[in-house]
């Protein structure tokens, strides 16, 4: 029982730094209809400047939950910044252009942004520091919940009704989905369609820093491929709930990260990326809308 | 007025990436010893990089925004230097003989080292040439096409370890195990539209790769297969240098085997079928075309190519291990397909030549070359989708008839 609990709260964890991510994915995807594949670099670029942030303070004698605050926003602040430049130079041009031409744009991106920090920094894994602190009230779970993991169950439970409230209650939430429905009717009723794409972008990225950070702070270490292999996973996760939909996002990520715990812990942790995998493979296949997603009709 | 606000804005690029390049290029922790290191003067580069690089990017831009005005209204009769070379028989014939006769003499002339980076390069281009079928000609993007050179390089090491069976044996039968898995992968996900079909053939490259890596009973793991047999020729042993030049001529023949095959395919009916698809997938079926089987053949054939491609590097580096058949290798595939021009011969032969040997011989170069191929793949997608030699588009002229 205590294995399952335990399993259990390891794929709630997984889920968690899924859905921060798989959000970035789905809303980008509902307004331009675009897999941005540069996505997890951008997540791996808010961890790193997380770490570097984080270690210049450290070495500076600043304490510790200062720290965590600092680093946090920086790392918010960057990867924000580098989403929003990444918009700006590989898919504002091909705006209009053959839907091939944004996916292969958004691929060398990522190519390029993984190779800048891997020249720039080091190919090495880094050792991330723990900017968490111990809670004592935690230690008689110790085994089950430890003080990172419930941190990132609350910051994620957080950051997910702050961002249904935005997009739900507030002027920009609504231009949002607004150019989600239609892009020209959003424009044509003055809606500023570009800076909504901005702020998606800008959005996107800052929920992937604050799992980036999250997670990199649980695991301990970071390297400049990070971003590709979690990218992916959370793909498949807002696959997996359908594209386009925040809801879907959330849960595909959690059946997801619950899938993936459970197979690697009873059945074979070789695997691990298979089953994320072979996962996906049989929801496009038997279920292209994604759980809660709408089967679209092709318009003609 | 106009450039005083041009260099005002590059400038304030300039300052913006100096901003966003801060601490990941100025700053470099090294985390054991708690030292800090302040890189400044790569602040001082970006910034005088990015100066000049967004002055050209915003010219580039808006040449490109009148350019497309102007091909509007222009004749399609204008010719390229190279449209002409290839055209006019008074130019074609001496500059093929002067190809042939190099490309006979590259290996007699040039050091068996040199050689080697050739048999590579020509290798990249016949993978070009075969991802060109799937994504140039099909439009259908497949980022897990290394799958299928995997799939060919095991199929040779493994036969060749447990049962001795030949090169030339297992040529055909990796291209067919190529072939087999592309209609294996291509069958359930063709259904798809083009970005989620990326990513699947995306996981499926690498669940190919996990696999080849984590069951050792099978692929022998991340040690993998060693002491795979060269190709041979009618039972003759061959000297060092003997082998490589045949390796570089059985290469050149296979290069040219693909350039006449995928030639030939363009031009045949199926090959139309896929250009239509690519165009407009509802119109084609309404034309009667069916698109699931159209789909599957320019899968199965992109991936026959990588497959015997596969066979061909196993022989020649003579030991195999799936660290050779990571995603990067893919998307190496993937921007000489996009440098060269999507569904241009020419092209991808030319951009696998330079994609291939420019690292090789600019040693400094090479450390930068995913970053190159990154930037390449944005840069021409925002500036010349067509890539460096257009497809020739099929048109037809009408004229007016003189009575």
């Amino acid at each position: 029982m205590e294995y399952f609990l335990e399993l259990f709260m390891g794929g709630l964890i997984r889920g968690s730094i899924y859905a921060l991510i798989a959000l970035g994915y789905t809303m980008v995807y509902g307004i331009i209809e675009l897999i941005n594949f540069a996505h997890g670099e951008i997540y791996m670029i808010g961890a790193f400047t997380a770490l570097i942030v984080a270690s210049v303070l450290a070495v500076m004698g600043v304490h510790q939950l200062a720290i965590l605050a600092i680093a946090m926003l920086a790392a918010i602040v960057y990867s924000s910044a580098y989403g929003f430049t990444v918009e700006k130079i590989a898919y504002k041009p091909l705006r209009h252009a053959p839907r091939l031409s944004p996916l292969i744009s958004a691929i060398g991106m990522s190519i390029f942004l993984q190779n800048y920090v891997l020249l720039a920094q080091t190919s090495d894994f880094l050792p991330f520091p723990s900017l968490i602190p111990d809670f004592k009230f935690l230690e008689p779970y110790s085994s089950i919940l430890r003080p990172t993991e419930l941190v990132i169950l609350l910051t994620t439970g957080v950051v997910m009704l702050l961002l249904t409230l935005l997009i739900k209650f507030t002027k920009i939430g609504k231009a949002m989905r607004a150019t989600a429905q239609d892009r020209t009717m959003a424009l044509l009723v003055g809606v500023n369609v570009n800076q909504v794409i901005s702020i998606t972008f800008v959005i996107g990225s800052a929920l992937a820093a604050i799992g980036g950070v999250l997670i990199a702070s649980h695991i301990g270490q970071i390297n400049f491929f990070i971003g590709f292999i979690a990218g992916i996973k959370a793909f498949t996760a807002a696959v997996l709930g359908g594209i386009g939909s925040v809801p879907g996002a959330v849960l595909g990520s959690f059946v997801l990260g619950l899938t993936e715990s459970f197979a690697t812990g009873y059945v074979s942790s070789d695997y691990e990326d298979v089953f994320a995998f072979a996962l996906l493979v049989l929801i496009l296949i038997f279920r292209p809308g994604g759980l809660l997603g709408k089967s679209s009709t092709q318009k003609v | 007025m106009t450039t005083f606000s041009e260099l005002k804005k590059s400038f304030l690029t300039a300052l913006w990436f100096m901003f966003l390049t801060f601490p990941i290029m100025v700053i470099r922790v090294n985390t054991i010893d708690k030292i800090v290191i302040w890189r400044w003067r790569n602040m001082g580069y970006v910034g005088v990089a990015s100066f000049f690089l967004s002055l050209a990017w915003r010219y580039f831009l808006r040449r490109k925004e009148a350019g497309s005005k102007r091909a509007l209204s222009r004749t399609a009769n204008s010719q390229t230097l190279l449209e002409r070379i290839s055209s006019e028989r008074r130019y074609k014939i001496p500059a093929m003989t002067a190809a042939a006769i190099g490309i006979i003499m590259f290996p007699f002339i040039m050091n068996s080292y040199q050689t080697n980076i050739m048999i590579t390069a020509l290798m990249y281009v016949v993978l070009g040439l075969g991802l060109n079928i799937v994504v140039g000609l099909a439009g259908l993007l497949d980022l897990g096409y290394v799958a299928f050179y995997a799939v060919g390089a095991y199929t040779y090491g493994l036969l060749n370890h447990h049962f001795g069976i030949g090169f030339w044996a297992v040529l055909p039968l990796g291209g067919a195990l190529g072939a087999l898995f592309g209609v294996l992968l291509g069958f359930p996900v063709l259904r798809l539209r083009g970005d989620y079909l990326a990513i699947v053939t995306l996981g499926f490259g690498e669940i190919i790769r996990l696999i080849l890596e984590n069951w050792n009973e099978f692929s022998y793991g991340p040690s993998g297969i060693a002491h795979i047999a060269r190709p041979s020729l009618f039972g003759l042993k061959l000297s060092f240098f003997g082998e490589i030049r045949y390796l570089y001529f059985l290469m050149i023949g296979m290069v040219l085997f693909t350039i006449f095959v995928v030639n030939r395919l363009q031009n045949s009916r199926i090959g139309r079928a896929w250009i239509a698809l690519r165009e407009d997938e509802i119109a084609c079926q309404a034309m009667g075309i069916d698109k699931t089987r159209t789909k599957l053949t320019a899968f199965a054939l992109g991936a026959t190519w990588a497959g015997m491609v596969g066979v061909i590097f196993a022989a020649k580096t003579t030991f195999i291990n799936p660290d050779s058949f990571t995603f990067l290798e893919s998307a190496m595939i993937l921007s000489i397909v996009v440098l060269g021009g999507m569904g241009s011969i020419l092209g991808v032969v030319i951009a696998a030549l330079i994609l291939i040997l420019l690292p090789e011989y600019l040693r400094a170069f090479s450390d930068y070359r995913m970053l190159l191929f990154g930037a390449i793949m944005v840069i021409m997608m925002v500036f010349r989708p067509q890539g460096i030699i257009a497809n020739v588009r099929r048109s037809y002229n009408f004229k007016k008839v003189e009575d």
